[in-house]
């Protein structure tokens, strides 16, 4: 019975076609963020007390994991699950109401809604950033300083979603009001793609795909040998300032406060400055 | 007596029917009510208001363009292919045409990675195709290899088994009568197996429309030149929910137009063999 066997087939592959469609929208869900195990954190229920889930920006993945080693060193048994993501990405996770204890933002614009609608804490500054330009090795003797920016064949930057997308826009702007001419049209023209996360960017220059990318300086630190940086003039740099708070109704609300003081305490600042940040300044100063 | 028993087994019947009809019924509203939450939870108004979101027009514009030429170079170029296995029925034949499948298979990321691997700047032909420092990555046409990849073997399945359920008899006769390969194939092969064949292209069409992953690693996300219509739709999601609401609707509009269209051409291959 050659058509029902065929028809079966048909079935079959219908079936294991639109199982592949649907599977395979759900598992893009996490592909933007480097890591695949972080990005489950958020859908692990609350189950064991002693399990702190931090959700940080992107940019923090370096500092914030030997940051937790320390924590968990102190404290038996604990477990610490990150969420390393753009920080939009993370409000609109909190926003739909993920389980978190403690949220790190790299700027004040995805944290201060939060705040607003008392989905967070009071939030406090405790690091800034600036940005640089990762720069691929074979593109290091053409693309020496900002105004080389347009000599790139290919740039990527930040999406305008992420933070560090806005502050790269803000970047541009100030560089084409102290250039003029075509800096920005420039720029843009080779601008190929615009990545949800810092970490998506700068893995395009990693991989060789991009000559050049707008990156926080930590990330240039974190990518030690296999960018060159190029710095930006202070001018007309900007100053990211990043804030943190405890989310409310935190299950680990009393770690998720310990956490948060030990990344201000000054074993924590030396580790985010080791790892390419700024101190915080002593008064908080949003961008 | 007779009566009695069916009667018998017909109570028996639907007894089980009903202790499978829990876990069956459980099985299609789980299936059923994510779509129906979005399709219920979004008012035409607001769809409209969505539409005019900057990230939108883009988007729409690139995903019609990149996913029909995707969906012609699959059809053209697959088609010649499922024929060629089909007619084929060696042991090497088989293990080219599990080659032809493992896209299916494989999670789009890879899928993405692969294509870098093969294509990138730093990738395995670079040095073949590539003038110094170019490369087709985070172009639109990047996009369209991306799609290719990821769709076309869902229509090679559908052209093969199309073609295998063709009457050997009629080819039979069509080569008897004199005809060339390549005329039986236009002549006799191809417009037997349309059916199956506008079915296999309508489910191709519809997962390159929301392909994803390769997409995002391959191409890129830049507006107007590689965010296709689930980039957006995953962009606008984190800056303006109701965009995003109302690009998922559209999507998943067209989706089931294609889906129904692949039932249909499906029933009419099926009556045909």
């Amino acid at each position: 019975m050659p058509p029902r066997s065929n028809l079966l087939g048909w079935v079959r592959a219908l079936v294991v076609g639109l199982a592949l469609i649907v599977g395979a929208s759900a598992c893009d869900r996490g592909a933007p963020t480097v890591a695949p195990v972080s990005s489950l954190a958020p859908a692990a229920a609350p189950a064991a007390p002693t399990e702190l889930v931090v959700f940080a920006a992107a940019s923090l993945r370096e500092p914030f994991q030997a940051i937790g080693e320390q924590l968990v060193n102190a404290h038996a048994g604990l477990r610490i699950a990150y969420n390393f993501a753009g920080s939009q990405e993370l409000r609109t996770q909190l926003d739909n109401g993920a389980h978190a204890d403690v949220f790190a933002s790299a700027d004040q614009a995805n944290m201060a809604p939060l705040e607003k609608a008392g989905r967070v804490g009071a939030a406090m500054a405790f690091a800034r950033n600036q940005l640089v330009i990762a720069v691929a090795p074979e593109s290091a003797t053409r693309i020496r300083a900002l105004a080389d920016l347009p000599l790139a064949q290919r740039i990527v930057i930040g999406a305008p979603e992420a933070p560090i997308g806005r502050y790269t826009e803000t970047v541009l702007d100030n560089a084409q009001r102290a250039f003029g001419g075509q800096f920005r049209r420039a720029v843009d023209a080779h601008v190929v793609s615009r990545e949800l996360n810092v970490k998506q960017v700068l893995a395009k220059v990693t991989l060789g795909e991009a000559d050049a990318a707008i990156v926080y300086r930590s990330d240039a630190v974190a990518a030690k040998g296999k960018v060159v940086v190029v710095a930006i003039p202070p001018e007309l740099n900007v100053d990211a300032s990043y804030p943190i708070a405890s989310v409310t109704g935190a299950t680990n609300a009393t770690l998720g406060r310990a956490f948060i003081e030990l990344v201000r305490s000054p074993a924590g600042q030396t580790q985010l400055v080791q790892a390419g940040f700024l101190p915080a300044a002593p008064t908080f100063a949003g961008p | 007596m007779i009566g009695h028993t069916a009667r018998m087994l017909r109570r028996r019947g639907s007894f089980g029917r009903a202790l499978l009809l829990v876990p069956g019924g459980a099985l299609l509203v789980f299936l059923a009510l994510p779509p129906l939450s979005l399709l219920l939870s979004t008012d035409v108004s607001q769809l409209f208001a969505a539409l005019s979101h900057p990230l939108v027009g883009p988007a729409l514009r690139l995903s019609a363009f990149t996913t029909l030429v995707s969906l012609a170079l699959v059809v053209l170029l697959g088609t010649p292919l499922a024929w060629l296995l089909a007619q084929a029925r060696s042991k090497p034949v088989r293990a080219l045409e599990t080659l032809a499948q493992l896209p299916i298979v494989m999670p789009p990321a890879v899928a993405g990675i692969a294509l870098l691997f093969a294509f990138g700047r730093r990738g395995l032909l670079s040095g073949v195709v590539y003038p110094r420092g170019q490369s087709v990555a985070f172009t639109t046409l990047a996009v369209i290899m991306a799609e290719t990849f990821v769709s076309a073997p869902f229509f090679v399945q559908a052209a093969l088994s199309a073609f295998r359920r063709i009457d050997p008899g009629l080819l039979l006769v069509a080569r008897s009568l004199g005809a060339s390969p390549l005329r039986i194939f236009v002549r006799v092969a191809v417009p037997l197996a349309l059916p199956g064949l506008a079915g296999g292209a309508a489910l191709s069409w519809a997962r390159s429309l929301g392909e994803f992953g390769a997409t995002l690693m391959f191409a890129g996300n830049l507006a107007g030149k590689t965010q296709t219509l689930p980039l957006a739709i995953y962009t606008a999601l984190e800056s303006d929910l109701p965009a995003a609401q109302a690009l998922s609707v559209l999507l998943m509009g067209f989706a089931f137009v294609l889906l129904v269209v692949m039932r249909a051409a499906l029933r009419r291959s099926g009556a045909e063999s």
